[in-house]
């Protein structure tokens, strides 16, 4: 293998793995950690039913979003759908051997690529020349957002344009990852840029905003049941604080 | 302190998002509190010598406590949905009011003392040191929310920044910087009873001569009792009631509806508060010491149902948070000793708590309560939706009920009913601009432009609809609204509680036997008030 295939070898693995144990830990944090007293915001779900649907209309749809700025919801959800199509069909590479046929069925999603890259340029555009937002923009979220833009256009140089590179050996290289059956990697810049970013992606994931990611599963303000009053809900700390409490309330008054 | 001179706000036909105008909102922030005040809560007197360390330990162990504050402060992405939804910032223009900037001001200091790459690369993801400027921003800025939760419902995350705020107060109180009127109030709730400091003697003083004046007003003997042992509803209402315009008469129309539902209830003077300001200030367990002189008094008092007057905040932590707090609710675990000791006298055929509006409500779709409704002709009315009851309760155990049982029963009692703007109310109502501990006039400046919103919808259904009474069912909301509203052009008097209109329309005849004596209780009340049970 060559050096530089032995590299993004070694980068893929160590990115995955920060980006493994990092969100693991992440989100053994995220759902560990109580959540004292029911603070579900309207308008809310009064059963877990109603719950597991305004979660999935929130993660599918961005209900939120939409009710708060139809730009940044039109954006954003460009940008996300398109990804979402887009990593779907990169399926594909790390499938060794034949595809399955539904993979045909995937092959327009590349054009995905387009509505990922117009959502994440008006997001730009707005975190620039939106005062507001250009106020609480810190230098991290300008640049995670040309990171993924230049992932995007970096893809599609090499799908839409004679920059082809060999997706025979793409498809080598990446399977092999899977299957650690290590091949080497076309070595065209478009392609080690595009997958420099991503190794890169994987592993500021735990440590960056992307966290919203594993966050909105975990938000008590979307994710309670509001029953507040039909069931009692306490945290742990807090019943070992009552009953101390208790406790100390019958040695000093003998009672509640 | 002599009076800031600031301006007051224009009302436009249609808000618009303001240019930022940086540090105009900057200051000292709200009075602080002193020894007499925050020792007894438990926090320093004054700001400690340690502070910073003592910050960080406590964002530490906050963190650790309430999955709110981590997931919110990890999840934001900035993506600028909430930047325009604070009524502060619109009322200010002032930057470090919009909810993510205010909450950045805890989120980069989280940043610089939490996380890989606040500590390593601090300026690359606007981590910020903790540093003497940073603590004076967050006692200015974080006293100028009113912790609505207006931002949360915009949120893509629901990133809640009265968590953040609540938290970043904790954090100050811990390290001395308290805020005094919050905590000069809850010393007087804590000990005596009451945010007023009226004591039991004035109170029952108060009641009596509220009875004579009703009687003398009405022509019926409605009672206001006070520690009446045995009665079957524990009314819990803000003290504001006991005194306050236009508070009072929402208290004197409770009394109406009881006399006229023939029910016994009483007022505890142990426990003569609704309001909560533990919640203002963050801490659980201040909160929680205020709401166990409830369960005291429901204890004491051997009553059957506990019950919620017209406070905004007081009927959150009520319905959201007394069943954690106190066991005042239902469905403990058997095994939950001291909640069962409270939640087993209890009458479970009613939801605990109860809202006086789910009661009257109630009363009124059993047609048990007769109305005039011309006495209120002379009033267009609207209804201005409280943030806390809205954005986090429940009424009537259906969807929306906290914004349907209240407009329920003003359309039942007045003629004339208009709502305000969609985007202004229910779910998205705007803060009256008072809430969230910054009812003092120290923090004038902030009330009045924060009002803004609210008083420019309420401008549109004035000038279009005739609208010249703005109803609500917060203690919090009607004394501001006594005071903004003249600022911006309003008559003051037309603010009222909803019970005052109820009140107004109420006919008073002889009490029907109803369900509180064994006897009178028909069947049919039975089956009636076991089907609200289930499907509450």
């Amino acid at each position: 293998m060559s050096t530089i295939s032995i590299i993004f070898t070694a980068l893929f693995y160590i990115s995955l793995f920060i980006f493994i144990v990092g969100m693991g830990r992440k989100i053994y944090q995220f759902s560990t950690t109580p959540a004292p007293l029911k603070i579900p915001t309207a308008p809310t779900p009064l059963t877990q039913t109603g719950v597991v649907f305004r979660m999935i209309r929130e993660v599918t749809l961005f209900e939120s979003l939409f009710r708060s700025n139809k730009w940044i919801w039109l954006f954003g959800f460009l940008f996300h759908f398109g990804l979402l199509l887009v990593l779907v069909r990169h399926l594909r590479y790390f499938i060794p051997g034949d595809l399955p046929e539904i993979f045909l069925l995937m092959q327009p999603f590349k054009y995905a690529a387009f509505a990922m890259i117009i959502g994440l340029g008006g997001l730009l555009a707005r975190r620039i020349f939106v005062s507001r937002i250009r106020y609480i923009s810190a230098p991290s979220d300008y640049l995670m957002l040309l990171m993924l833009i230049v992932i995007g256009v970096s893809g599609v140089i090499m799908t839409f344009t004679d920059n082809h590179t060999d997706v025979m050996a793409v498809k080598a290289f990446a399977s092999g990852l899977v299957i650690f059956d290590w091949a080497n990697l076309p070595t065209e810049i478009h392609f080690l840029v595009h997958l420099l970013l991503v190794f890169v992606l994987l592993a500021i994931f735990p440590i960056s905003k992307l966290l919203h990611v594993p966050g909105v599963f975990f938000s008590p303000t979307r994710n309670q049941v509001d029953n507040a009053r039909k069931k009692r809900h306490i945290s742990p700390w807090a019943l070992q604080q009552e009953k101390e409490h208790a406790v100390k309330l019958e040695q000093t008054l003998g009672k509640d | 302190m002599a009076a800031k001179e600031f301006d007051i706000p224009k009302l436009p036909t249609y808000i618009e998002i303001p240019e930022l105008n940086p540090g105009v909102m900057k200051g000292e922030g709200p009075f602080k509190s002193s020894d007499e005040f925050q020792n007894p809560l438990g926090f320093p007197g004054e700001k400690v010598d340690n502070w910073k360390e003592v910050a960080i330990d406590k964002m530490g162990e906050l963190k650790s406590k309430y999955r709110s504050v981590q997931v919110f402060l990890d999840s934001c992405v900035k993506c600028g949905a909430c930047t325009d939804k604070c009524h502060y910032f619109l009322g200010s223009s002032d930057p470090k009011n919009m909810p993510v900037a205010r909450q950045d001001l805890f989120r980069s200091v989280y940043r610089r003392y939490f996380t890989f790459a606040g500590k390593h690369f601090p300026k690359l993801v606007g981590a910020k040191e903790l540093d003497d400027e940073m603590v004076d921003d967050w006692y200015n800025y974080f006293h100028q929310c009113s912790q609505c939760r207006r931002c949360s419902v915009f949120c893509p995350y629901g990133i809640d920044t009265a968590e953040i705020s609540m938290a970043a107060r904790e954090v100050l109180d811990t390290i001395g910087l308290g805020q005094k009127y919050c905590n000069q109030i809850l010393g007087k709730a804590l000990t005596v009873g009451n945010n007023l400091g009226l004591p039991e003697p004035a109170l029952k003083d108060t009641l009596i001569d509220l009875e004579e004046e009703v009687e003398e007003d009405f022509g019926a003997p409605v009672k206001y009792p006070l520690d009446a042992k045995g009665s079957e509803i524990l009314l819990i209402t803000p003290s504001a009631d006991f005194f306050a315009e236009p508070h009072i008469d929402g208290l004197i129309g409770y009394g109406k509806v009881f006399y006229q539902d023939g029910v016994t209830w009483t007022l505890s003077s142990y426990a003569s508060e609704g309001a909560n300001f533990g919640m203002f200030i963050g801490s659980y367990d201040v909160m929680r010491k205020a709401a166990l002189r409830i369960r005291k008094a429901a204890l004491d008092l051997e009553v059957s149902r506990v019950m919620v007057g017209e406070c905004g905040h007081a009927w959150r932590v009520a319905y959201s948070f007394w069943n954690t707090l106190s066991g005042v609710g239902a469905g403990a675990q058997s095994t939950d000793e001291y909640a069962s000791k409270l939640q087993d006298q209890l009458d479970h055929r009613y939801p605990q708590p109860q809202h006086i509006i789910e009661y009257t409500y109630d009363l009124i779709q059993r047609d048990k309560l007769n109305f005039d409704k011309t006495e209120n002709d002379d009033r267009t009315v609207t209804f201005h939706d409280s943030c806390n009851v809205a954005r986090a309760t429940n009424m009537g155990g259906i969807e929306g009920g906290q914004f349907i049982l209240p407009r329920e029963v003003i359309k039942a009692v007045c003629n004339n009913y208009v709502d305000m703007e969609r985007s202004t109310i229910k779910e998205s109502t705007f803060c009256c601009g008072g809430g969230g501990g910054l009812l003092t006039d120290d923090l004038m400046e902030i009330r009045v432009k924060g009002a803004m919103p609210r008083m420019q919808a309420l401008k549109q259904v004035e000038e279009n609809n005739g609208v010249d009474t703005l109803a609500a069912i917060c203690a919090i909301c009607k004394s501001q609204f006594t005071k903004v509203l003249p600022k911006f052009d309003f008559d003051p008097y037309m603010i009222v509680s909803v019970h005052q209109l109820v009140s107004a329309a109420i006919i008073l005849d002889k009490p029907q036997a109803t369900h509180s004596s064994p006897d009178g209780q028909t069947e049919a009340d039975a089956a009636e008030i076991a089907d609200e049970a289930e499907t509450e």
